[in-house]
Protein backbone atom coordinates (compact mmCIF):
# COMPACT_ATOMS: atom_id res chain seq x y z
CA UNK A 1 0.00 0.00 0.00
CA UNK A 2 1.32 3.50 -0.67
CA UNK A 3 1.52 6.47 1.51
CA UNK A 4 -1.00 8.00 -0.90
CA UNK A 5 -3.36 5.45 -0.56
CA UNK A 6 -2.21 5.21 3.29
CA UNK A 7 -3.42 8.86 3.72
CA UNK A 8 -6.90 8.79 1.32
CA UNK A 9 -7.91 5.76 3.45
CA UNK A 10 -6.98 7.79 6.91
CA UNK A 11 -8.49 10.79 5.93
CA UNK A 12 -11.70 9.03 4.72
CA UNK A 13 -12.11 7.39 7.88
CA UNK A 14 -12.19 10.25 9.67
CA UNK A 15 -14.08 12.19 7.32
CA UNK A 16 -16.94 9.26 7.72
CA UNK A 17 -16.71 9.39 11.28
CA UNK A 18 -17.25 12.68 11.87
CA UNK A 19 -20.01 13.12 9.07
CA UNK A 20 -22.83 12.09 11.17
CA UNK A 21 -22.47 15.01 13.32
CA UNK A 22 -21.90 17.08 10.18
CA UNK A 23 -25.26 16.47 8.76
CA UNK A 24 -27.29 16.33 12.31
CA UNK A 25 -25.76 20.16 12.64
CA UNK A 26 -27.29 20.72 8.98
CA UNK A 27 -30.85 22.50 9.27
CA UNK A 28 -34.28 20.35 8.15
CA UNK A 29 -35.25 21.04 4.74
CA UNK A 30 -38.78 22.94 4.71
CA UNK A 31 -40.84 20.15 3.23
CA UNK A 32 -39.12 17.10 3.65
CA UNK A 33 -37.85 17.84 7.37
CA UNK A 34 -35.30 15.02 8.59
CA UNK A 35 -35.51 12.47 5.63
CA UNK A 36 -33.72 14.87 3.60
CA UNK A 37 -30.53 13.63 5.45
CA UNK A 38 -30.21 10.80 3.59
CA UNK A 39 -29.85 13.12 0.62
CA UNK A 40 -25.72 13.78 2.07
CA UNK A 41 -24.74 10.30 1.26
CA UNK A 42 -26.82 9.14 -1.47
CA UNK A 43 -25.67 11.98 -3.80
CA UNK A 44 -22.04 11.63 -3.00
CA UNK A 45 -22.84 7.59 -3.88
CA UNK A 46 -24.51 8.43 -7.40
CA UNK A 47 -21.41 10.91 -8.11
CA UNK A 48 -19.01 8.11 -7.43
CA UNK A 49 -21.08 5.67 -9.33
CA UNK A 50 -21.01 7.32 -12.16
CA UNK A 51 -17.55 8.77 -11.85
CA UNK A 52 -16.26 5.06 -11.45
CA UNK A 53 -18.53 3.99 -14.48
CA UNK A 54 -16.74 6.71 -16.64
CA UNK A 55 -13.30 5.78 -15.28
CA UNK A 56 -13.78 2.00 -16.14
CA UNK A 57 -14.94 2.94 -19.52
CA UNK A 58 -11.70 5.30 -20.59
CA UNK A 59 -9.66 2.47 -18.98
CA UNK A 60 -11.42 0.20 -20.85
CA UNK A 61 -10.74 2.16 -24.29
CA UNK A 62 -7.45 2.77 -23.23
CA UNK A 63 -6.87 -1.21 -23.33
CA UNK A 64 -8.35 -2.00 -26.38
CA UNK A 65 -6.09 0.20 -28.38
CA UNK A 66 -3.11 -0.36 -26.30
CA UNK A 67 -3.60 -3.82 -24.87
CA UNK A 68 -2.30 -2.61 -21.56
CA UNK A 69 -2.66 -4.55 -18.51
CA UNK A 70 -2.38 -1.97 -16.35
CA UNK A 71 -5.41 -0.30 -18.20
CA UNK A 72 -7.32 -3.46 -17.67
CA UNK A 73 -6.39 -3.40 -13.83
CA UNK A 74 -7.89 -0.09 -13.34
CA UNK A 75 -10.71 -0.77 -15.33
CA UNK A 76 -11.74 -3.83 -13.17
CA UNK A 77 -11.61 -2.21 -10.20
CA UNK A 78 -13.55 0.85 -11.37
CA UNK A 79 -16.08 -1.43 -12.39
CA UNK A 80 -16.76 -3.19 -9.14
CA UNK A 81 -16.63 0.12 -7.52
CA UNK A 82 -19.64 0.98 -10.14
CA UNK A 83 -21.29 -2.44 -8.57
CA UNK A 84 -20.39 -0.52 -4.86
CA UNK A 85 -21.40 2.66 -5.32
CA UNK A 86 -24.30 2.08 -7.52
CA UNK A 87 -25.53 -0.42 -4.96
CA UNK A 88 -25.28 2.35 -2.15
CA UNK A 89 -27.06 5.13 -4.37
CA UNK A 90 -30.12 2.20 -5.01
CA UNK A 91 -30.82 1.15 -1.68
CA UNK A 92 -30.25 4.81 -0.05
CA UNK A 93 -32.61 6.66 -2.83
CA UNK A 94 -35.92 4.31 -2.11
CA UNK A 95 -34.95 4.97 1.55
CA UNK A 96 -35.56 8.60 0.84
CA UNK A 97 -38.20 8.44 -1.60
CA UNK A 98 -40.68 6.25 0.50
CA UNK A 99 -40.87 9.11 2.74
CA UNK A 100 -40.73 12.13 0.24
CA UNK A 101 -42.69 10.88 -2.82
CA UNK A 102 -44.60 8.54 -0.93
CA UNK A 103 -43.08 5.62 -3.16
CA UNK A 104 -40.22 3.71 -2.32
CA UNK A 105 -39.41 3.78 -6.60
CA UNK A 106 -40.65 4.93 -9.87
CA UNK A 107 -39.96 4.31 -13.27
CA UNK A 108 -38.54 7.56 -14.55
CA UNK A 109 -35.79 7.59 -16.91
CA UNK A 110 -33.35 8.78 -13.78
CA UNK A 111 -33.78 5.70 -11.57
CA UNK A 112 -34.58 3.59 -14.33
CA UNK A 113 -30.98 4.48 -16.16
CA UNK A 114 -29.51 4.36 -12.96
CA UNK A 115 -30.70 0.84 -12.79
CA UNK A 116 -29.78 -0.37 -16.16
CA UNK A 117 -26.14 1.37 -15.85
CA UNK A 118 -25.73 -0.14 -12.18
CA UNK A 119 -26.87 -4.12 -14.44
CA UNK A 120 -24.55 -3.53 -17.02
CA UNK A 121 -21.49 -3.34 -14.55
CA UNK A 122 -23.32 -6.49 -12.65
CA UNK A 123 -22.92 -7.96 -16.18
CA UNK A 124 -19.15 -6.68 -16.58
CA UNK A 125 -18.42 -8.39 -13.21
CA UNK A 126 -20.04 -11.74 -14.25
CA UNK A 127 -18.36 -11.90 -17.41
CA UNK A 128 -14.64 -11.13 -16.23
CA UNK A 129 -15.35 -14.09 -13.32
CA UNK A 130 -16.96 -16.41 -15.61
CA UNK A 131 -15.87 -15.29 -19.14
CA UNK A 132 -13.04 -17.41 -19.15
CA UNK A 133 -10.27 -16.41 -21.53
CA UNK A 134 -11.10 -13.34 -24.01
CA UNK A 135 -13.41 -12.00 -21.12
CA UNK A 136 -11.22 -8.70 -20.99
CA UNK A 137 -11.91 -7.65 -24.77
CA UNK A 138 -16.05 -8.54 -24.28
CA UNK A 139 -15.91 -6.93 -20.83
CA UNK A 140 -13.75 -3.64 -22.26
CA UNK A 141 -16.74 -3.49 -24.97
CA UNK A 142 -19.96 -3.73 -22.27
CA UNK A 143 -18.18 -0.78 -20.17
CA UNK A 144 -17.52 1.13 -22.88
CA UNK A 145 -21.35 0.58 -23.37
CA UNK A 146 -21.83 1.71 -19.85
CA UNK A 147 -20.17 4.50 -19.86
CA UNK A 148 -22.21 5.83 -22.74
CA UNK A 149 -24.99 5.65 -20.13
CA UNK A 150 -23.53 8.26 -18.28
CA UNK A 151 -24.62 11.46 -19.73
CA UNK A 152 -27.78 10.04 -20.28
CA UNK A 153 -28.41 9.56 -16.37
CA UNK A 154 -26.95 13.23 -15.71
CA UNK A 155 -29.45 14.84 -17.80
CA UNK A 156 -32.59 12.69 -17.83
CA UNK A 157 -33.99 14.70 -14.49
CA UNK A 158 -33.71 18.41 -17.49
CA UNK A 159 -35.16 16.38 -19.62
CA UNK A 160 -37.72 14.11 -18.80
CA UNK A 161 -40.50 14.90 -16.39
CA UNK A 162 -39.74 13.45 -13.20
CA UNK A 163 -40.04 13.07 -9.39
CA UNK A 164 -36.13 13.89 -9.04
CA UNK A 165 -34.78 17.11 -8.39
CA UNK A 166 -33.21 18.99 -11.59
CA UNK A 167 -29.37 19.11 -11.22
CA UNK A 168 -29.75 22.54 -10.48
CA UNK A 169 -30.11 22.12 -6.84
CA UNK A 170 -26.59 21.88 -5.79
CA UNK A 171 -25.44 24.86 -6.97
CA UNK A 172 -28.52 26.81 -5.21
CA UNK A 173 -27.89 24.84 -1.87
CA UNK A 174 -28.13 27.04 1.49
CA UNK A 175 -23.91 27.46 2.60
CA UNK A 176 -25.56 25.67 5.78
CA UNK A 177 -26.29 22.18 3.28
CA UNK A 178 -23.63 23.03 1.20
CA UNK A 179 -21.21 22.59 3.42
CA UNK A 180 -22.08 19.11 4.63
CA UNK A 181 -22.33 17.85 1.46
CA UNK A 182 -18.95 18.79 -0.31
CA UNK A 183 -17.69 17.38 3.07
CA UNK A 184 -19.19 14.06 2.24
CA UNK A 185 -18.42 14.20 -1.32
CA UNK A 186 -14.79 14.90 -0.66
CA UNK A 187 -15.31 12.11 1.98
CA UNK A 188 -16.33 9.95 -0.47
CA UNK A 189 -13.86 10.45 -3.37
CA UNK A 190 -11.18 10.39 -0.94
CA UNK A 191 -12.74 6.82 -0.12
CA UNK A 192 -13.03 6.23 -3.63
CA UNK A 193 -9.33 6.82 -4.81
CA UNK A 194 -8.04 4.83 -1.83
CA UNK A 195 -10.29 1.55 -3.02
CA UNK A 196 -9.30 2.09 -6.68
CA UNK A 197 -5.77 1.95 -6.39
CA UNK A 198 -6.45 -0.97 -3.91
CA UNK A 199 -8.55 -2.67 -6.50
CA UNK A 200 -6.24 -2.61 -9.42
CA UNK A 201 -3.19 -3.51 -7.18
CA UNK A 202 -5.25 -6.44 -6.55
CA UNK A 203 -5.58 -6.99 -10.13
CA UNK A 204 -2.25 -6.78 -11.35
CA UNK A 205 -1.25 -9.26 -8.40
CA UNK A 206 -3.51 -11.70 -9.63
CA UNK A 207 -1.68 -10.69 -13.23
CA UNK A 208 1.62 -11.49 -11.49
CA UNK A 209 0.18 -15.25 -10.17
CA UNK A 210 -1.11 -16.09 -13.93
CA UNK A 211 2.68 -15.53 -14.79
CA UNK A 212 3.94 -17.24 -12.40
CA UNK A 213 2.02 -20.25 -12.74
CA UNK A 214 2.91 -20.07 -16.65
CA UNK A 215 6.50 -20.18 -15.77
CA UNK A 216 5.87 -22.98 -13.53
CA UNK A 217 4.20 -24.56 -16.03
CA UNK A 218 7.02 -24.42 -18.10
CA UNK A 219 9.55 -24.75 -15.96
CA UNK B 1 -70.54 -32.53 -23.74
CA UNK B 2 -67.68 -33.64 -22.37
CA UNK B 3 -66.25 -30.30 -23.80
CA UNK B 4 -68.95 -28.15 -22.31
CA UNK B 5 -68.12 -29.29 -18.92
CA UNK B 6 -64.83 -28.98 -19.14
CA UNK B 7 -65.07 -25.06 -20.48
CA UNK B 8 -67.53 -24.76 -17.46
CA UNK B 9 -65.24 -26.35 -14.85
CA UNK B 10 -62.68 -23.90 -16.11
CA UNK B 11 -64.95 -20.81 -16.45
CA UNK B 12 -65.87 -21.50 -12.63
CA UNK B 13 -61.98 -21.87 -11.59
CA UNK B 14 -61.04 -19.01 -13.64
CA UNK B 15 -63.42 -16.77 -12.98
CA UNK B 16 -62.17 -15.48 -9.28
CA UNK B 17 -58.80 -15.18 -10.38
CA UNK B 18 -59.65 -13.34 -13.49
CA UNK B 19 -61.68 -11.00 -11.53
CA UNK B 20 -59.17 -10.64 -8.90
CA UNK B 21 -56.56 -9.37 -11.80
CA UNK B 22 -58.62 -6.95 -13.02
CA UNK B 23 -55.95 -3.52 -13.04
CA UNK B 24 -56.08 -2.19 -9.25
CA UNK B 25 -54.67 1.13 -8.29
CA UNK B 26 -50.66 0.45 -9.00
CA UNK B 27 -48.68 0.76 -5.59
CA UNK B 28 -46.07 2.48 -7.84
CA UNK B 29 -48.50 5.09 -8.35
CA UNK B 30 -47.28 8.58 -6.72
CA UNK B 31 -49.20 9.00 -3.35
CA UNK B 32 -49.12 12.10 -1.63
CA UNK B 33 -47.75 11.54 1.99
CA UNK B 34 -51.30 12.92 3.16
CA UNK B 35 -52.90 10.27 1.98
CA UNK B 36 -51.06 7.53 3.14
CA UNK B 37 -52.71 5.35 5.95
CA UNK B 38 -50.76 5.81 9.49
CA UNK B 39 -49.74 2.36 10.00
CA UNK B 40 -47.80 2.66 6.68
CA UNK B 41 -45.89 5.72 7.44
CA UNK B 42 -42.21 5.18 8.40
CA UNK B 43 -41.01 7.90 11.03
CA UNK B 44 -38.05 9.55 8.97
CA UNK B 45 -35.10 8.78 11.37
CA UNK B 46 -35.68 4.82 10.57
CA UNK B 47 -34.94 5.83 7.19
CA UNK B 48 -32.50 8.14 7.75
CA UNK B 49 -30.45 5.54 9.72
CA UNK B 50 -31.08 2.57 7.77
CA UNK B 51 -29.54 4.64 4.87
CA UNK B 52 -26.55 5.76 7.09
CA UNK B 53 -26.47 2.34 8.27
CA UNK B 54 -26.49 0.22 5.38
CA UNK B 55 -24.05 2.60 3.74
CA UNK B 56 -21.16 2.13 6.65
CA UNK B 57 -21.91 -1.45 6.49
CA UNK B 58 -21.59 -2.27 2.75
CA UNK B 59 -18.26 0.47 2.70
CA UNK B 60 -17.00 -2.14 5.94
CA UNK B 61 -17.77 -4.92 4.14
CA UNK B 62 -16.06 -4.03 0.72
CA UNK B 63 -12.75 -3.23 2.91
CA UNK B 64 -13.18 -6.15 4.39
CA UNK B 65 -13.45 -8.17 1.75
CA UNK B 66 -10.78 -6.38 -0.23
CA UNK B 67 -8.03 -6.66 2.55
CA UNK B 68 -8.92 -10.34 2.48
CA UNK B 69 -8.28 -10.79 -1.24
CA UNK B 70 -5.12 -8.81 -1.01
CA UNK B 71 -3.75 -10.60 1.27
CA UNK B 72 -4.62 -14.11 -0.37
CA UNK B 73 -3.26 -13.26 -3.56
CA UNK B 74 0.12 -11.62 -1.52
CA UNK B 75 0.33 -15.23 0.38
CA UNK B 76 0.18 -16.94 -2.80
CA UNK B 77 2.46 -14.64 -4.75
CA UNK B 78 4.97 -15.46 -1.97
CA UNK B 79 4.12 -19.40 -2.33
CA UNK B 80 4.83 -19.51 -6.21
CA UNK B 81 8.14 -17.29 -5.40
CA UNK B 82 9.34 -19.90 -2.89
CA UNK B 83 8.72 -22.73 -5.11
CA UNK B 84 10.23 -21.49 -8.00
CA UNK B 85 13.43 -20.36 -5.88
Amino acid sequence: MTTAVKVQLALATVMFAVAPWIVNAAPHEATMGLVYKIYFFHMPSAWMFMIAAIVSGVASARYLFTKNPKSDATAVAAAELAVLFGLLALVTGPLWARKAWGVWWVWDARLTSSLMLFLIFLAYLLLRQFGGPGSEKLSAGLALFGMANVPFIYVSVNVWRTLHPKTSVVPTLPVEMGIPLWFCVTAFLLLFLALLSLRASLERQRGRIDALYLAEDEA
Amino acid sequence: MRHLRLLLTLALLLGPALASAQPQPSPDEFVPISEIPPEERIPAINLVAAAYGFVWVAVLGYVWSLGTRIKKAEDEIARLERKGS
